[in-house]
């Protein structure tokens, strides 16, 4: 009987531990990142012939709607892609289950620093396969027909061209030295980046106050919105050209001297701009001053509806997803920078006349630590807006930024369990 | 002796079976209302009294705490605001462009199916893509509306990127995208009134405008409730437009375009306080109750000749 009966039971066992697991990732829908996860997929499933990935995609605009409604359902994905700054909203109200610990010793030792934003309250909740960066894309037709040979280093250099390089016929703009774009990247320039080039500090260490309202904040808020209004570098963007992107827009019909972008507009850019055109890393307060940028990341994150099996192999395709491998792929396929230490060191990378001076930015720059990421931007743009749209003081305008922001730190932070 | 009991078969009278009938029809139809139409309000109203979280088990009961959140929340305040001014500006423009081309359609005989076509076009164009078209059209620096202003030698205008613009102009988009929709409603309600009328009123020595003041405009409060109705709730609901006139920015330049539907998408889905929103939507629900029930009340009127 027994002789009968084990052997039975062997197979059973193995026939139960064959028998594929599926898992659902999902992404929003942009062309190469769908055709190179679909590829990934399947270089995946030919490894782990147990684990079967569904890949579900939808439209940016509903992406987050279709996760906030369908996990609480328990319908949605078991791998799901987010902007690091939904994170801390996400794993507030539920969406997100911690990573075992061995993997934020993964992200301790082999991951751009950045990435540290990965954890909320000192828990892993994902790791990014990419990560982005901001810098200066400059026309250099424009640039060197205006005499400038190479971009500026410095704030003042920037002025400099940027005032040279806009153009006015009659009561219209023709050309723009540099679209400023409040709602495009500019909110993360003059809150990352601008505020500590003045010797200020955004935000404290823990994230749960807002230090920028104070005299260097302002300092290079002013300075920020003086651009417009002291210096002519140029007008708002979507002022001066129609379009949803408008300064991206604007610079790629050959109409801007510079704009300030993140790496994922490369692409964009490449296969748009008729001209020459190069990337530098972002001016300074002054030559020799410490530089920071702004760095932020999508990530793969854990929902709760993967549990036992799924669980096991959903943690082991987001492993897949942030491997060297996939990176290597992903920077090939997508065009975004690697999220890995080794990978971004690649001297091949870093010498690259468009991604070297994002890879270079890395280095120094700081993710910020958003927990209402809509409401913090729509801050900053407001901010900005009421300056350069309603002509408001700059110092009032910033100290009533500080304190909205703050009351939104002061929501999010009272009932965080 | 037992009186003779009425032992017939009890009979249906035809009224009734046809009643039972027509309620067994109307059963389907009420279904579909109230599990889809009137539970999920009630569980928005239930909703609201929670803070959310993706586990049902860990929603905690806050009572009327988003209520309280609400009086204090000044970018609701301009949401409601905004609303009311959009429904305010909009409504009545709609109302009397439509009628206007209505009028002038009818006044015409060749042709007004074809331009009856070309108004009612923008009805069943997708918003996103008016939207779209429009920002292009009303863009400050190389748009073809500044162009014109240019022409008839008046100042550029910053239109949807002008916090004190954009939401006349965001109105102007609606309007003109509704317009068609309104003129059809009109043009149906003037081929129903008899010509008698007008040729009886003739006769009495009656102008024009007494016409249109005594006999068009009395007949046609039925479309005129209707469309005000509509285009009340249609305008307190706005939402498409106002998201894709300004992409990046939704609900801005500042804030001035945002509605209370757009404010209760994102803070529903891209802020997850489904409590809260859940709360704004008990508001405009209330909103939009008392204001339909208003007109109602105001505008009907029984007109007989």
């Amino acid at each position: 009987m027994l002789r009968v009966l084990v052997p039975l039971l062997v197979l059973f066992g193995l026939a139960w531990a064959q028998s594929p697991v599926t898992i659902t990732y999902w992404q929003y829908d942009f062309r190469s990142k769908v055709e190179a996860v679909n590829e990934l997929i399947k270089r995946f499933e030919a490894a782990n012939p147990g684990i079967r990935v569904r890949h579900e995609t939808f439209p940016y605009d509903a992406y987050q709607q279709k996760v906030a409604t369908a996990i609480p359902a328990g319908q949605g994905p078991d791998v799901v892609n987010l902007f690091y700054g939904w994170l801390p909203t996400w794993v507030k109200a539920g969406y997100l289950q911690p990573l075992p610990e061995d993997l934020a010793k993964v992200l301790d030792n082999e991951f751009a620093a950045i990435a540290q934003a990965s954890r909320v309250g000192g828990r892993l909740y994902g790791l990014p396969t990419a990560v982005r960066t901001l810098a200066l894309f400059y026309n250099r037709d424009l640039l060197s027909a205006a005499g400038f040979r190479t971009p500026p280093k410095t704030w003042d250099e920037f002025i400099a061209i940027a005032a040279k390089l806009t153009v006015r016929e009659g009561n219209r703009y023709t050309q723009l030295g540099y679209a400023m774009a409040p709602d495009g990247q500019d909110h993360h320039l003059v809150r990352e980046v601008l505020v500590r080039q003045f010797g200020g500090r955004p935000y404290s260490d823990d994230g749960r106050r807002v230090l920028y309202g104070d005299a260097a904040g302002l300092r290079a808020f002013t300075f920020y919105t003086d651009w417009m209004r002291k210096h002519n570098v140029g007008i708002l963007g979507n002022q001066f050209f129609p379009g949803n992107n408008a300064y991206r827009d604007a610079f790629i019909a050959g109409r801007v001297g510079m704009i300030i972008d993140g790496s994922f507009a490369i692409g964009t850019i490449r296969n748009g701009a008729r001209f020459n055109w190069g990337v530098a890393e972002l001016p300074n307060e002054r030559a020799g001053a410490r530089k920071v940028n702004y760095g932020s990341f999508w990530l793969h994150g854990l929902t709760p509806l993967a549990t036992g099996a799924k669980r096991e192999a959903s943690i082991k395709f987001l492993q897949f997803l942030t491997s060297s491998e996939t990176q290597r792929y992903w920077l090939e396929k997508v065009g975004e920078l690697p999220a890995r230490k080794d990978l971004i060191k690649d001297p091949q990378l870093t010498l690259d006349r468009v991604y070297g001076p994002f890879v270079i930015s890395l280095a120094y720059a700081k993710a910020t630590p958003f927990v209402d990421e809509l409401g913090q931007r729509k801050v900053m743009t407001d901010a900005i807006n009421r300056v350069l749209l309603e002509n408001k003081d700059p110092a009032e305008s910033w100290r009533m930024a500080a304190a909205e922001e703050q009351r939104l730190l002061d929501a999010f932070w009272k009932d965080w369990r | 002796m037992r009186p003779a009991s009425p032992t017939r078969p009890r009979r249906v009278s035809l009224a009734t079976r046809e009643a039972l009938w027509a309620l067994a029809f109307l059963a389907i139809p009420l279904a579909f209302f109230l599990f889809i139409r009137i539970w999920p309000a009630f569980q928005a109203l239930w909703l609201s009294l929670f803070n959310w979280h993706a586990d049902p088990g860990q929603r905690v009961f806050v009572g009327s705490l988003h209520y309280q959140e609400m009086l204090q929340d000044p970018r609701l305040g301009q949401a409601l605001r905004n609303t009311v001014l959009y429904t305010l500006l909009g409504v009545p423009t709609q109302l009397v462009l439509g009628l206007l081309v209505a009028l002038l359609l009818n006044a015409i005989t060749r042709w007004r199916d074809v331009f009856r076509a070309i108004y009612f076009a923008p009805y069943v164009t997708p918003a996103a893509a008016v939207a779209w078209v429009f920002s292009w059209m009303l863009s400050p620096n190389f748009g073809i509306v500044n162009e014109i202003l240019g022409w008839l030698g008046l100042p550029a205008q910053p239109f949807l990127t002008s916090p004190t613009q954009a939401l006349a102009t965001v109105t102007l988009v609606v309007v003109w995208q509704n317009l068609g929709f309104q003129v059809v409603l009109f043009l149906a309600g003037l081929q129903n009134i008899p010509r008698d009328y007008y040729e009886a009123a003739r006769i009495d020595g009656a102008s024009s405008w007494q016409l249109f003041r005594h006999i068009t405009l009395p007949l046609l409060n039925p479309v005129m409730v209707f469309s005000a109705v509509i285009g009340t709730i249609g305008f307190l609901q706005l939402f498409t437009q106002v998201v894709n006139l300004n992409f990046n920015d939704q609900g801005g330049p500042l804030g001035s375009t945002m509605t209370l539907a757009l404010y209760i998408y994102q803070q529903a889905f891209l802020r997850l306080n489904l409590g809260y929103a859940a709360a704004i939507t008990v508001l405009l629900f209330v909103l939009i109750l008392v204001i339909t029930l208003l007109q109602l009340r105001l505008l009907s009127r029984r007109v007989e000749y």
